[in-house]
């Protein structure tokens, strides 16, 4: 125990090497900074145990071969991601084309659409959506709209497809976060343009949005970033053959597709080749974050 | 009249997204259950599969999920909370410090799940010895969670900052007033992180395959490979030919998991309105 002396005399925030402290307190403090330490080690160790494991294969290669080879078959020494860097970002930026501005409308229904009980509701659904694994997204790409693409455009397994899981999955990211944009504006926008005879539509469109542009492309930015790590359902989807994004039913293969596919048995160079691949999907996330950074709009409440 | 139309037209495209969307989500779900639960019964739940998982149950699987998220979730909750702790309580809100550590969550929070599977894999099956094993998925899910977790964390500790200010005012020392007053009053927030965090846990997939692995056997111990829900899903539908009445009965059930979560989080913290992304 410690005299009540020295409880009552320290000052609120304890410092380390401040005024007397007790044993017990020193090891809490001290164990407080290490869960912080913890926490900043966490995401240093992620990011440098990918750059430790893609070495072989960029000293092996180089970085150059990853860019300018034209095929991927990194057993016989071809290590082209250009292929499927290109199908990312297709696949990712349709995704976000159809799921930005219905997340955007869905935001502003709950906004200024809907009452409290059917905000709610409509809150509850998109929390179930953000909520189905992907898996079961990917089962059902690959039993109900594979079929349908095929029937129409064979062989079904396509880019297409992917875009259309993919904006599913990525549309509660979005609206939600743009939902906590706009309501981070003050009321006083709204309804004061209301008060001046605004239109709702007008006054959504003009006033409002545009005002909170900067939290709106943070919360696409942040669907975006889903979007290009989103793997298995993508995966189940996309037909996964190495080639250009050429036509909407092409079967193309994606970065962490890539990664998820050949990890089981790649040994040595190629399965440090497939480090390199998540270090250039690391490397496309880490420019939306930088990008999010620069355009910054709220903070995602939990992202 | 071109004009008069407008505002009709403007409600009119919001409402048919938010119709669209709940249409969506409605046939998926309706999909997935509708094949699934006549497939579900308890037979099915506590047999081993059989055939590749074409025929039997999931028992095994289910026993695995169990043990990874359990993993997971343990080893995420003392790092969640002692970094939220951190956060709130060892720095102010805009030192160096905070930022560091707040912005470091942040980029790992958008880490893509396939990235935590391979940083997982060379971690904790090859330098740390356990192989494919559920301690290994665990400890990775631990970490994919870790953010999350702490972040719902912290707020929930900074919305009792008058609790937190009393007990300093009675002049108690800092380990008390975060023991016995901030984290029993933060735990319902504590516990809805979690919650959070079991329902990325036990939806991932792609962070697994290559950590807890595929193996279907009953685990003996958190040594041994086990699949989860998710994993035995993925695998049904893509390796095994004719998986597919078995897999929509696995989507079932876990669907089912995800919605008692889902339950659970807003019960347990719907009054604060927060973001379940």
């Amino acid at each position: 125990m410690t005299s009540s002396q020295t409880i009552i005399s320290r000052p609120p925030r304890i410092r380390l090497f401040r005024g007397p402290l007790a044993l017990k307190d020193a090891v809490f403090v001290v164990v407080l900074w290490a869960s912080g330490v913890l926490a900043i080690g966490a995401m240093a160790g992620v990011l440098i145990v990918l750059a430790i494991g893609s070495a072989p294969a960029l000293t092996e290669a180089g970085l150059g071969a990853f860019v300018a080879d034209g095929d991927w078959y990194p057993t016989a020494g071809e290590y082209g991601l250009v292929a499927m860097v290109a199908a990312t970002l297709a696949v990712s930026a349709g995704a976000l084309a159809v799921a930005g501005p219905l997340g955007i409308l869905c935001a502003v229904y709950i906004r200024y659409y809907a009452g409290d009980v059917a905000g709610a509701a409509f809150r509850v659904v998109l929390m179930t959506l953000a909520a189905i694994p992907s898996v079961v997204y990917g089962l059902w790409g690959m039993t109900v709209l594979v079929p349908h693409i095929a029937a129409w455009q064979p062989p079904g397994t396509s880019l297409l497809a992917g875009v259309i899981v993919l904006s599913i999955m990525v549309l509660p990211t979005v609206a939600v976060l743009a939902e906590a944009g706009l309501r981070q504006l003050p009321a006083s926008l709204y309804l004061g343009s209301l008060a001046l005879g605004c239109a709702r539509h007008a006054a959504i469109k003009r006033i409002v949005l545009s005002s909170a542009k900067g939290a709106v492309a943070a919360a696409c930015m942040l669907g975006l970033a889903r979007a290009l790590g989103e793997t298995m359902a993508v995966l189940m989807v996309v037909g996964n053959a190495v080639a250009m994004p050429d036509s909407p039913f092409a079967s193309v293969r994606t970065l962490p597709a890539n990664i998820a596919l050949e990890m089981a048995y790649a040994i040595d160079v190629h399965r440090s080749a497939l480090f390199v691949s998540g270090l250039f999907l690391m490397a496309m996330v880490g420019l939306l974050l930088v990008l999010r950074r620069c355009w910054g709009g709220a903070d995602a409440p939990q992202s | 009249m071109h004009r008069n139309l407008r505002p009709f037209v403007n409600d009119l495209v919001v409402r048919a997204a938010v119709a669209a969307v709940v249409l969506v989500l409605a046939a998926i779900v309706m999909h997935v259950v509708t094949r699934g639960a006549a497939l579900v019964s308890w037979d099915f739940l506590t047999t081993a599969p059989r055939a590749a998982g074409r025929a039997g149950g999931i028992a095994p699987v289910l026993v695995s999920t169990a043990a990874v998220t359990g993993v997971a979730l343990a080893a995420a909750l003392p790092l969640a909370v002692g970094a939220a702790v951190f956060l709130v309580e060892a720095v102010g809100p805009h030192t160096v410090a905070a930022r560091l550590t707040r912005g470091c969550l942040g980029v790992l929070a958008a880490v893509p799940s396939i990235v935590f599977g391979l940083a997982g894999n060379m971690i904790f099956c090859d330098w740390l010895g356990f192989g494919f094993s559920i301690l290994a998925g665990g400890l990775t899910l631990a970490l994919m969670i870790l953010p999350i977790a702490a972040c719902v964390a912290e707020t929930t500790l900074r919305m009792h900052g008058e609790d937190r200010r009393a007990g300093y005012a009675l002049g108690l020392p800092q380990r008390r007033i975060v023991w016995s007053i901030m984290l029993p009053a933060a735990a319902p927030g504590i516990f809805a992180g979690l919650g959070l965090g079991f329902g990325r846990a036990v939806a991932e997939s792609a962070a697994l395959i290559f950590t807890s692995g595929y193996v279907v056997r009953m685990p003996d111990s958190v040594f041994d490979s086990g699949r989860t829900l998710a994993v035995h899903i993925l695998d049904l539908a893509m390796n095994v030919p004719g998986g597919d009445g078995n897999a929509f009965a696995t989507a079932t059930v876990l669907l089912a998991s995800v919605a008692a979560v889902v339950a659970l989080f807003t019960a347990l913290d719907g009054k604060q309105g927060r973001d379940f992304v």
